[in-house]
């Protein structure tokens, strides 16, 4: 690989931001992730990669506590958020999300103005004392979100009416409204051409290090120019975790290797 | 890779499939057939649509025929001596305080009768209408001094000559009538004129006086008792089921038993309101509030389904990015799945509300039905609603409540359009914000 396609490499020192420990997840009787255990660090991105169905969206929103909206999941192990467990620790789960922000597979802003979408959440929780105050967070979770100069004439149109990549960047922004400490993205560019698509990478990569980011990709090139941490899932277990370069380059695991030169997925 | 279609191979252990000729007569037929169900189809989808159009017209157009004349009345010309013996009553008496004793004693309708006969011949009486002394009494009330002298008003004619007026054959006596009709038009004596009567009166039994207002404001009382009750507790039930109830057989059943009230007969809702609201409760009979509480009951199962319908069709995307950005559950409902599916439920509401409108069995049974001589005062008062109305007059031999029934019929066509104008106009305002 060339270094035109790699990210950046990992930060120097780390400091851990959520952990989990013997994760498992089960829907009804089936159980979709294993006893997985893992470190998500503050300065770095961290990929989750694998086959379709290996669980690793549903790990994913383990962070967050979305798999709560789902009747017949249940969650086993512990999942800390700097040192508080995110499920038994008195943690609120609304305050959870708001810590934990996500953005999803499918761009999916809300019917309101651009305005509207970013303002919700600093709304909800009450961050902004004024008017003033609310169009400076809006404004600088677009111009963070690379979409300020897209969206600074047109605040009042509706959020849906944008392209399909400027719907994901103002979902990014959204999260970014709320000042998260972590930012899980469930496959952010499946939906995406290829130019929308090299924007939210180049704007991953701008986030690096202000928030722990954790992405979940289909696309094992994706993983490898945008994170420094990959995790390989198969059927439910999580394979390999290592520095992304290692992974790509010299994986421990023979499923790993066989998944990274396309053998299967 | 490019040859693999166009030249099969028996090698690989395929089927050697022969090229498609896309040309052959076997093939055109197939596509000429195609083509012709096609065609066939579209004109049997217009049929119907015309079908269905020319019904609406041909319901509308005779509507409008025999219905705009009730809006019209004739009325004649009367000059009137007002005598203070023959009326027994003085000016000085208007002034006092027995002014309503003293109305109600003066015999306005033998000074009218007299009136007529003097003017017209024996069968002068039967000229003007049955009510027809009230125009007399309003003029004195309004100006006093007129006691004495001698007056000429217009006051509305009998029912049996407005119908010779409209072209129509009247109840009884049709030659006598038509005679009588072209002599007083030749001596301009009669006159036609917008029925305002018709739109601030009630029910009476002499078709001139019958007025709509009393029903249309019966049904505007009942439908407002309806709407309060019945939007919101369909609308809270159809977000609880769908948004907090857990799927269990007991929540199955209320499902089962929603579907099911939202098919049972009109009739039965009638005779719970009857044993319920004025068995059990004692609420007055023939009332705008029970009226509105037992079409409420009839209406709530149709809002149930149609919200859960409207909530069931919002994004689960828009929930997740509402609970993935920190939103409380509530929050959710209310602040992005409501208003995405408030035009769902605005609708079904209006097929609800319009069903409610036009019924007439459940209300037969808590004596909306009765015969109410003046406009409601209130929910609790006596009242009746449009649809019975028409029922109502229908059912008279008097041949002039047959356009009263026409007109009663447009009336309450004009207030189904403006409630669904209204619901329209609603929710086009909350799509367009959203």
């Amino acid at each position: 690989m060339d270094t035109q396609t790699t990210a950046p490499p990992a930060a120097a020192t780390v400091t851990t931001k959520m952990t989990a420990r013997d994760v498992s997840v089960f829907y009804g009787a089936k159980q979709a992730i294993k006893n997985v255990t893992i470190d998500i660090s503050r300065e770095n991105v961290t990929a989750f990669i694998g086959p379709s169905g290996c669980g690793k969206s549903t790990f994913l929103r383990c962070f967050n506590r979305m798999n709560d909206t789902i009747a017949s999941a249940r969650v086993d192990g512990e999942i800390k958020l700097d040192g508080t467990d995110i499920y038994t620790g008195g943690m609120d789960v609304v305050q959870l999300r708001a810590r934990v922000g996500m953005v999803f597979q499918k761009p999916n802003p809300f019917p309101k103005s651009i305005y509207d979408n970013v303002a919700y959440g600093p709304a909800i929780h009450g961050l902004a004392r004024s008017k003033a105050e609310m169009d400076g967070i809006v404004e600088g979770s677009l111009r963070r979100a690379g979409l300020w100069d897209e969206a600074k004439d047109r605040l009042q149109e509706s959020g849906t009416a944008m392209s399909g990549g400027q719907q994901q960047r103002l979902c990014i922004a959204r999260a970014i409204a709320v000042d998260p400490e972590v930012i899980l993205m469930d496959e952010p560019c499946s939906a995406l051409d290829p130019i929308a698509t090299a924007k939210i990478e180049e704007l991953i990569d701008e986030l690096r290090g202000k928030y722990a980011i954790v992405i979940v990709t289909h696309n094992m090139q994706q993983a490898a120019r945008v994170s420094q941490k990959t995790a390989f899932f198969h059927l439910g277990t999580m394979v390999e975790y290592g520095d992304t370069k290692t992974i790509f380059t010299n994986p421990t695991e023979a499923r790993t290797k066989d998944y990274i030169t396309g053998r299967y997925g | 890779m490019a040859s693999i279609a166009s030249s099969p191979t028996a090698s690989h252990g395929h089927v050697v499939r022969i090229p498609t000729d896309w040309s052959n007569p076997e093939m055109s037929r197939r596509i000429r057939r195609r083509y012709a169900a096609e065609r066939r189809f579209r004109a049997i989808g217009f049929a119907a649509v015309a079908a269905s159009v020319s019904f609406l017209a041909f319901l509308l157009i005779n509507m409008l025929v025999h219905g705009l004349p009730g809006f019209l009345r004739t009325e004649i010309r009367l000059t009137i001596p007002v005598a203070v013996e023959k009326l027994h009553l003085t000016p000085d008496q208007l002034n006092g305080a027995g002014k309503e004793a003293a109305l109600s004693a003066a015999d306005f309708s033998g000074v009218v009768t007299a009136a007529a006969v003097t003017r017209f011949g024996d069968d002068g009486a039967s000229f003007v209408s049955d009510t027809g002394w009230t125009a007399l009494r309003e003029a004195v009330t309004a100006e006093p001094t007129i006691i004495g002298k001698t007056v000429t008003l217009w006051l509305p004619a009998a029912g049996n000559l407005d119908l010779v007026a409209k072209g129509k054959p009247p109840s009884a006596d049709g030659d006598a009538f038509r005679s009588a009709y072209a002599k007083l038009q030749h001596d301009g004596l009669v006159r036609t004129r917008f029925n305002t009567n018709f739109l601030t009166a009630a029910d009476s039994s002499d078709p001139v006086s019958v007025g709509i207002w009393g029903a249309f404001k019966g049904s505007l009382l009942t439908m407002f008792v309806t709407l309060i009750l019945s939007f919101p507790i369909g609308v809270l039930s159809a977000l609880y089921l769908e948004e907090y109830a857990p799927r269990n057989r007991w929540t199955d059943m209320i499902e089962v038993s929603i579907n099911n009230l939202a098919a049972v007969p009109s009739i039965i809702f009638g005779l719970l309101g009857l044993a319920v609201f004025l068995g059990t409760f004692d609420m007055p009979r023939s009332a705008p509030i029970v009226g509105g509480l037992t079409l409420a009951l009839m209406t709530m199962p149709v809002i149930v389904i149609a919200g859960r319908n409207a909530i069931k069709a919002v994004a689960p995307s828009i929930r997740d990015a509402a609970l993935g950005i920190g939103a409380s559950p509530i929050q959710v409902v209310f602040q992005h799945v409501l208003p995405l599916a408030l035009p769902g439920i605005l609708t079904g509401t209006i097929i609800g509300m319009a069903r409610a409108l036009g019924e007439t069995a459940p209300l037969l049974l808590i004596g909306m039905r009765a015969f109410i001589g003046a406009p409601p005062t209130g929910l609790t008062a006596p009242a009746t609603v449009l649809p019975m109305q028409v029922f109502l007059w229908s059912n008279e031999v008097n041949r002039s409540f047959v356009e009263k029934t026409s007109a009663a019929i447009i009336v309450l066509l004009l207030f189904l359009l403006m409630m669904n104008g209204i619901a329209i106009y609603l929710r086009n305002r909350f799509e367009r914000r959203w």
